[in-house]
């Protein structure tokens, strides 16, 4: 009996012990796929979750895409405008192709760039440029596109010491997109724990576990980030400073979260579903984490979708004031910072992009979120019955 | 009613005394402190810092400093402030003004715009208006703050319309009275924008939803029945039942709020608290730390207590006793 009949046997076992559960209506879905067929009609969602796909994908592959490294500065090309990309034929093909910037200064000793017409540098894909980790494994020096030597393509402009914009906001993704994953996981693991605990258990336990939750609570989360931030020196390595903020993040956000977990399943404990495993002698570990936290499962990814913006823009907001991520590693915050000097803007319009990303970003989570809200939503489906 | 105010304000003296210690144990443990600065300065002499050490105790373990700073506490001494080189509670007691300043003229403006345009649109559900304001509301919600405050800021330096950031002109000290009340307006245009905006957008949604959802209600059908005017139903049985939940929501907001002025007057210029803290850590100033942690406590434990007592203004079904 080879591979392929063995699984096709499984697979009628399979169905056949399904089927004795779902003899009545043969097309019972669980309340999660109702969900996700729902979410699966939700255009504006589904669209939210395709550009966060996009971002995160190109988050990973940073390295490839971008076609310099977050710290290659070219310090003669501070301010370079965004290149001009022009489309047109070149030796008989036709490409798209740049031109090499030069650059005069004019009576107030200001860089004036423009386009040096006398040579195409066509735009090569697949270029080969500087040598990476592609995904941390493969070492190659594949970019997905770039020109030759001497000239450098600019896609969103440079910075103030010669850094391609468009390279670090790619790098800074990194740093900005999965500080919100793992921050909102550490919080709600946290979240879940306590509030699952307060609300099983009720009474003392309880008691001491808001009042906690109310401490944190009771202060700003601006002012309890910035005196948390303070605790650390300064001075950090910029790894460090990464799990400093993730910490500091879950520390303030998990509070929040353990309250309405706590009122959730304060009303579940009473439940006959909890009472009988308790009868039957099931831990009380066991019982929170099989019993009462699966039921609330729809609140908490809607919640973890909603919360995980903040996240986002409290690293930014940290990065921005110079707390954060530090020159020369980027985030999109740190970037921002740029830009915090406003007259800069006028001159050197492009400094502002990466907030489109964190704007781009917050609203696709939030897209996302309200989607999934809606798909878990059980009381849209008693409307529909209606 | 009374003996709630009390019995509230006293259950919140140890939610702050746990607040201070939690505030003062944390900069403890972060290490220098703003000493070290001091004793590389060499016009300072040691004797001088020796001297400041004894005063303020800061010789003295964490635990012992932090039951002085208690005894202090009960003069309204906060201790004082090694950057600003005056006691806390002067250097605190303007800045707080400036973010009361902000945070109410955002908490007016945000409830003030906020709940009508709710009801506006949800009158006016799934048509043009109310598709439109669900966009801004939408954009509202996802713009963030600091790039809304740095946008701005930017657009009023190409148009020169209003003042880039600060809270007052260059001349204020020459304009006559009512001319320094227009120009402080005039600055807290921008900062009362970019705290307001998200508050504007959350909450419009919700006052929209609840609307919404009492408009189904069976007593709103009886009162179509009865044949009352649509303007009475909607403003009269309809609002106030709407609108008690999101007084609710108001101590909710007010944390953010704060939160937001903070980032804001950092930004902005605007100074107040969250600027003066952002100094303050920076330079481990720990009376000035602890002072204005202090004081964010207490606003959002008064904002909290305040929306509570409204609640129970406004709806009848809520006693305190």
């Amino acid at each position: 009996m080879n591979e392929n009949q063995k699984s096709k046997i499984k697979n009628q076992k399979l169905r056949t012990q399904n089927s004795e559960h779902t003899t009545q209506n043969p097309k019972v879905k669980t309340p999660f796929q109702i969900a996700l067929s729902r979410l699966k009609k939700h255009k504006i969602a589904l669209f939210g979750f395709w550009v966060l796909v996009i971002l995160y994908l190109s988050a990973i592959l940073a390295d490839f895409i971008a076609p310099y490294s977050f710290d290659n500065e070219q310090r003669e090309d501070a301010y370079h405008p965004p290149t001009k990309i022009h489309w047109g034929k070149v030796n008989k093909r036709f490409c798209f192709y740049i031109y090499k910037y030069e650059q005069k200064f004019d009576e107030f000793y200001r860089r004036i760039y423009f386009e040096d017409k006398s040579k195409i540098y066509p735009i090569k894909f697949f270029y080969k440029g500087e040598s990476h980790k592609l995904l941390g494994i493969f070492r190659t020096n594949r970019h997905l596109f770039g020109v030759d030597e001497p000239a450098r393509i600019y896609l969103f402009g440079a910075d103030s010491r010669g850094r391609d914009l468009f390279s670090r906001i790619l790098y800074g993704s990194r740093v900005s997109l999965s500080i919100g994953l793992i921050g909102v996981s550490i919080s709600f693991l946290l979240g879940m724990f306590f509030g699952g605990i307060a609300g099983y258990f009720g009474g003392k336990i309880d008691n001491l576990i808001m009042r906690l939750c109310e401490i944190i609570m009771m202060v700003p989360g601006f002012y309890l980030m910035l005196t948390l931030r303070a605790t650390f020196p300064p001075n950090l390595s910029s790894v460090q400073v990464y799990f400093l903020i993730v910490t500091i993040l879950s520390f303030i956000g998990w509070a929040g979260l353990a309250r309405v977990i706590r009122g959730m399943a304060l009303p579940l404990r009473e439940k006959e579903f909890v009472l009988s495993a308790r009868a039957s002698g099931v831990s009380h570990i066991k019982i929170i984490y099989r019993h009462i936290l699966p039921n609330l499962f729809s609140y908490t990814i809607v919640a973890i979708t909603l919360s995980i913006p903040g996240y986002i823009l409290g690293e930014s907001a940290l990065s921005l004031i110079g707390l954060g991520i530090q020159d020369p590693y980027a985030s999109w915050g740190n970037l921002l910072s740029d830009a915090m000097a406003i007259n800069e803007i006028q001159n050197h319009p492009w400094i502002i992009i990466p907030g489109f990303f964190i704007f781009i970003t917050v609203s696709a989570f939030n897209l996302l979120g309200d989607g999934l809200r809606d798909a878990f939503d059980p009381h849209r489906t008693q409307m529909g019955h209606r | 009613m009374k003996t709630y105010i009390i019995r509230r304000l006293l259950i919140s003296i140890p939610l702050l005394l746990a607040i201070s210690f939690i505030t003062f144990l944390f900069i403890q443990l972060a290490p220098g402190d703003y000493f070290d600065t001091l004793k590389l300065n060499p016009q300072i002499s040691p004797d001088t810092i020796k001297l400041y050490e004894t005063k303020y105790h800061l010789d003295k373990p964490w635990i012992i400093q932090y039951l002085y700073w208690l005894k202090n506490l009960l003069r309204f001494d906060l201790g004082y402030s090694f950057t600003q080189m005056n006691p806390v509670t002067k250097v605190i007691k303007s800045r707080l003004l400036n973010t009361l300043l902000l945070s109410i003229s955002s908490l007016l403006f945000t409830w003030f715009v906020a709940i009508p345009l709710g009801i506006f649109c949800a009158v006016r559900q799934h048509r043009f208006w109310d598709k439109l304001f669900s966009g801004f509301s939408f954009i509202g919600l996802s713009i963030p703050s600091f790039f809304l405050a740095i946008l701005l800021l930017y657009l009023a330096s190409i148009t020169g319309i209003l003042p880039v950031g600060g809270m007052r002109s260059p001349n204020f000290e020459e304009l006559s009275f009512f001319l320094k009340i227009i120009d402080i307006l005039k600055h807290l245009i921008i900062p009362t924008l970019v705290v307001s905006l998200g508050a504007i957008a959350s909450l419009q949604r919700i006052t929209r939803g609840n609307v919404l959802e009492v408009l189904r209600q069976r007593y709103i059908l009886t009162a179509r029945a009865k044949g009352l005017p649509e303007k009475r139903i909607l403003y009269v049985h309809t609002l106030k039942n709407a609108l008690n939940p999101l007084i609710t929501i108001f101590g909710y907001h007010l944390s953010d709020i704060l939160s937001g002025a903070a980032l804001t007057e950092i930004i902005c210029n605007w100074p107040g608290l969250g600027s003066i803290m952002l100094t303050a850590v920076r330079s481990q100033d720990i009376y000035l730390v602890m002072g204005t942690m202090l004081m964010g406590g207490i606003m959002l434990i008064l904002g909290n207590l305040i929306a509570d007592i409204l609640l129970a203004k406004l709806d009848p079904r809520i006693r305190y006793e």
